[in-house]
């Protein structure tokens, strides 16, 4: 009998080696990819490739506080020193004034090359008149006691061009030397990592090098500490709520669930049979999405606890309804259609995302079905050869026909539905404009706390919000720099006209060699550079013969090799450069963020287009595109949802056939839709697209009660122990999906508040409109 | 007004005798009297290198006892302002901000002056040796700098004023180059 029995056992536990192997090796994810298109539009593009490998993404800003000013500069140093020496990262800049010299020690041998005011009429007899005119009136300046000693190299004064031609959209303050906070309570520094933003794990190493770091050096006060920003923080923080939230959730739930599952069955066998399809499905589900999309995001697994709430309920409806003397051939033939119908509408409910563009919800799709699937087929195919013939559980009927006249007390109100129904969609008319909430923070797994964080910091460095960009692509570096040098042109114009307030170029510290090239040959040969500055220099205060220093710069700088990358290594003109200039697979792309006008001047971005007609170039409004993005993800979300609800109707008018049963059956799910959303509405929640496939999942789970309430055979009401059942199993449900709704994880929390008490509603509405039977 | 002028008159008459006793404190006590008020400059910078020296000009405005604005309308406009520990310069599109609390050195510079017209001795002190000498009505102060770091860029700074009202300022500089300013009070400070 046993061999017989095992075939389908053995399968099952095949079935589950494989599963477990699979989860074993698969790779978890919990960064920002999951809340990222997979197929987007060449903006889109950018701002991925912004958000998990550009700058922005490796920008770390870390803060000092506490102690005194020079202390926190010498931290501030201390610090800078050690994470340079760590090598985690590819620039560590605090503003010291040694660092600042190298800088300006590269801009000084190379000014003849980098300088946009070196043409061959700047060398002209009245160029260099005009030039030297200028920068006598500059010694005139407070500024002037600097550049005094700049003069006899430099009397054109290409120095003073290129810091000119250097954003002045305001630099941090300084204080001790490094830079700091405009109050003066903090130091601040500004990091960028070497790996790349999507690699969370590097991320999480060199945030933990940063603290060791920190904690390692001597201090004074005992009160200097160290704060930490930027979107690798964010990842890494969220990773870290997402995993430990999903371990404290699906704990939390399975233990509530085994609790609730020993009161009813009073016995320890039957728990632990029952929560076999349970962990079958979960290991299904992670396998599944493990094979389908290469890696399991976090979020799936925290997901996956409202599962352990659903699949339960198989065994619920199992062991309780087949209980009692031959239970199980008239369970197998009385209950399993219902059930089975259930997981079908429910797995319909899931498919449709499946064909969502927002990862995340494809996974959840994927792990949902699969786990479903396989624990309603380990209920039906593998429990009931593992279960001991001697069995037994506490009979339940007694508390069935407790809750029975409650029911029927209930149903007794059923006139309620219409009336609560209208008012729901009254309430969602009234607030029909404060519904959805806009934008994709709302999606953010990060916390409102490091949110602010980040605000803080990023104001006191003045960091480019980097809101607008333009984008360029080319073959190769020589390529890109050109394109680069003549958007700059138009840009300038703009500049000028006061449309823009000011741009950055990757070409200001490294021209194209074409450019640098140019500018060489405008240099005159000596002597007659000699010749032209004596006549430009009639009539001014200052005499050729003590300009013999500037005749042998120019004349190096003809024969001067080319500015090259490497030649930048080492100054943070490297990091402005590599940030704004990068290689990618398919050539080369130029990042050329933009700022507005000074005042609340908004840009024009019809003015910026227009200018950039035919250069091939892209104008990019990063704040815009993301808010395209989540519109076009609600949309796709509410267009996929009600292609889900659309195909568990057409199946449930398939296999019911009645129009009146149908309409029975989708009457509590309509009701109970339109109450949870005008309650999240009353309650001040905006909803997400979360939300909505929140809505989903309450089609999806509560059309399972609606449909055992509509068995034409029977009223659950008037069979104590599918009565009994029932309750139990939305309860296992609500746990499941109510430990969700406490969860800090927005958008785990999202889907927990919807579907928790959509679940309880959908029970109720269904339990009262019950058909009545003969009694 | 004439009641001011005549106790002024009579406190001069009164202390008259005591002009050998004019000193440093006395000196100080009285700029720190002067609450400020508007003025028109010129500064001449003779630099080596060049044969003629830079002439510039503009408005000034002190308020006691640390708001200082220097706005230079020729040969370019530009303007300068020292606000309590901020230093501003503004020239054309650009806008430089200083802490001065971190630049030891320009924060001698700036207090040899604002120290000055504030009567702060004690911030003078920090950084320079005082000498005083002339008569209260045509005082000569020379600041020369104690601090080495301060000392490297400039010689002497040498302040000339009468009574409350500061006059001139000289700034000798290590390399010999220097710069002199003359202040002409547009309005009496009330």
């Amino acid at each position: 009998m046993r061999l017989r029995l095992a075939r389908p056992v053995l399968l099952w536990l095949l079935g589950l080696f494989i599963c477990a192997t699979l989860a074993l090796r698969a790779h978890y994810t919990a960064d920002m990819s999951a809340f990222l298109p997979r197929s987007p539009t060449p903006a889109q593009q950018l701002l991925v490739e912004q958000l998990t490998e550009g700058v922005l993404s490796r920008l770390l800003l870390v803060g000092i506080e506490g102690g005194t000013p020079a202390e926190r500069a010498d931290l501030s140093r201390a610090l800078a020193k050690r994470l340079e020496e760590g090598g985690l990262f590819v620039s560590v800049r605090n503003g010291d004034a040694a660092i600042l010299a190298r800088d300006r020690e590269i801009l000084f041998s190379h000014r003849y090359l980098l300088s946009p005011a070196v043409t061959p009429e700047r060398f002209s007899t009245a160029g260099l008149r005009a030039a030297v005119e200028a920068s006598i009136d500059l010694l005139a300046s407070p500024a002037g006691l600097m550049l005094k000693g700049l003069l006899s190299h430099d009397p054109t004064g290409e120095m003073m061009e290129m810091i000119g031609t250097l954003d002045s959209g305001g630099s941090p303050a300084s204080q001790h030397g490094v830079w700091a906070s405009r109050d003066g309570g903090r130091a601040i520094l500004m990091l960028q990592t070497r790996a790349g933003g999507a690699d969370t794990d590097a991320q999480a190493a060199a945030i933990e090098r940063i603290h060791a770091d920190f904690a390692g050096l001597p201090k004074v006060s005992p009160d200097a500490r160290l704060l930490l920003s930027g979107a690798a923080v964010f990842a890494v923080h969220s990773r870290a709520a997402i995993e430990s939230e999903a371990v404290r959730l699906s704990t939390i739930s399975t233990a509530a669930v085994i609790c609730l599952l020993l009161l009813i069955y009073r016995s320890v066998t039957a728990v632990a049979l029952g929560l076999l399809p349970v962990v079958t499905g979960a290991l299904a589900g992670i396998a599944a999405v493990a094979l389908g999309f290469g890696s399991v995001h976090g979020l799936t697994i925290g997901f996956g606890t409202t599962l352990i709430g659903e699949a339960v309920d198989y065994t619920i409806y199992y062991f309780v309804q087949s209980d009692g003397d031959d239970g199980e051939g008239r369970w197998m033939e009385r209950f399993w259609p219902t059930i089975r119908l259930g997981v079908l509408t429910s797995v319909l409910g899931f498919a449709s995302l499946l064909f969502s563009g927002f990862p995340g919800l494809a996974q959840l799709g994927l792990y949902s079905i699969a786990g479903l699937v396989s624990a309603a087929a380990v209920t039906r195919f593998v429990l009931p050869h593992l279960r001991p013939a001697k069995l037994r559980i506490r009979d339940i009927a007694p508390l069935g026909r407790a809750m029975a006249s409650f029911w029927r007390q209930l149903s007794r109100l059923r006139l309620a539905i219409p009336v609560l129904a209208l008012a729901a969609a009254v309430v969602l008319v009234t607030h029909r404009d404060q519904i959805w909430s806009s934008g994709l923070s709302g999606l953010s797994p990060a916390s409102s706390a490091d949110q602010a964080l980040d605000q803080s910091l990023r104001a006191d460095l003045g960091a480019p919000d980097l809101r607008y960009l333009v984008v360029l692509k080319a073959a190769d570096r020589e390529a890109a720099l050109l394109a680069a040098e003549k958007v700059g042109t138009q840009l300038d114009k703009l500049v000028g006209e006061g449309v823009l307030g000011g741009f950055e170029s990757p070409a200001r510290f490294l021209p194209s060699e074409a450019t640098q090239r140019a500018r060489q040959q405008s240099l005159p040969a000596r002597d007659e550079l000699a010749r032209r500055l004596d006549a430009a220099l009639i009539g001014q205060p200052l005499r050729a013969d003590k300009l013999g220093a500037f005749l042998d710069d120019v004349d190096a700088a003809r024969r001067q090799p080319l500015l090259t990358p490497e030649s930048l290594r080492g100054s943070t003109l490297s990091l402005a450069v590599d940030s704004l200039l990068l290689e990618r697979p398919q050539g080369w792309t130029v990042l050329m963020p933009l700022r507005a006008p000074a005042g609340d001047v908004p840009l024009d971005p019809a003015r910026i287009q227009a200018a950039l007609a035919g250069s091939g170039a892209l104008f990019v409004d990063i704040f815009g595109e993301s808010s395209h993005l989540y519109q076009a993800y609600l949309d796709e979300a509410i267009l996929l949802s009600l292609a889900g609800c659309l195909a568990i109707v057409l199946l449930m008018a398939v296999v019911l056939r009645q129009p009146g049963r149908l309409i029975r059956v989708l009457i509590p799910l309509l009701a109970t839709e339109l109450i949870v959303m005008a309650g999240l509405a009353l309650t001040g929640q905006r909803l997400t697209l979360l939300h909505l496939v929140g809505m989903l999942l309450i089609v999806a789970v509560g059309s399972n009660y609606a449909l055992f309430f509509d068995r034409a055979d029977s009223n659950p009401a008037d069979d104590p122990r599918t009565l009994a059942s029932l309750v139990l199993a939305n309860l296992a449900t609500v746990i499941g999906f109510g430990a969700l709704a406490f969860s800090p994880v927005p958008v785990l929390k999202a889907i927990g508040i919807t579907v928790g008490p959509g679940a309880v509603l959908t029970l109720m509405l269904a339990a009262m409109l019950a058909r009545k039977n003969k009694p | 007004m004439t009641r001011r002028l005549l106790a002024t008159l009579a406190l001069a008459l009164a202390t008259t005798p005591a002009l050998a006793a004019w000193d440093i404190a006395q000196l100080m006590a009285e700029l720190a009297r002067n609450p400020g008020g508007e003025a028109l400059f010129t500064e001449k910078k003779y630099i080596a290198l060049l044969d003629k020296p830079v002439v510039s000009s503009g408005q000034m405005r002190y308020t006691a006892p640390d708001y200082l604005e220097k706005r230079t309308l020729l040969p370019r406009p530009e303007r300068l302002l020292l606000d309590k520990d901020a230093i501003t310069i503004e020239r054309g599109k650009q806008k430089f901000t200083l802490r001065l609390t971190d630049q030891p050195e320009i924060l001698a510079f700036a207090d040899s002056i604002r120290g000055t017209l504030s009567g702060n001795r004690q911030a003078l002190e920090r950084n320079y040796a005082l000498h005083l000498s002339g008569s209260r009505d045509n005082w000569t102060l020379n600041l020369s700098p104690s601090n080495p770091r301060i000392a490297e860029v400039v010689t002497r700074i040498t302040i000339g004023g009468s009574r409350q009202q500061v006059r001139s300022v000289e700034y000798i500089q290590t390399d010999g180059d220097r710069a002199v300013m003359k202040i002409d009070p547009v309005a009496e400070p009330r």
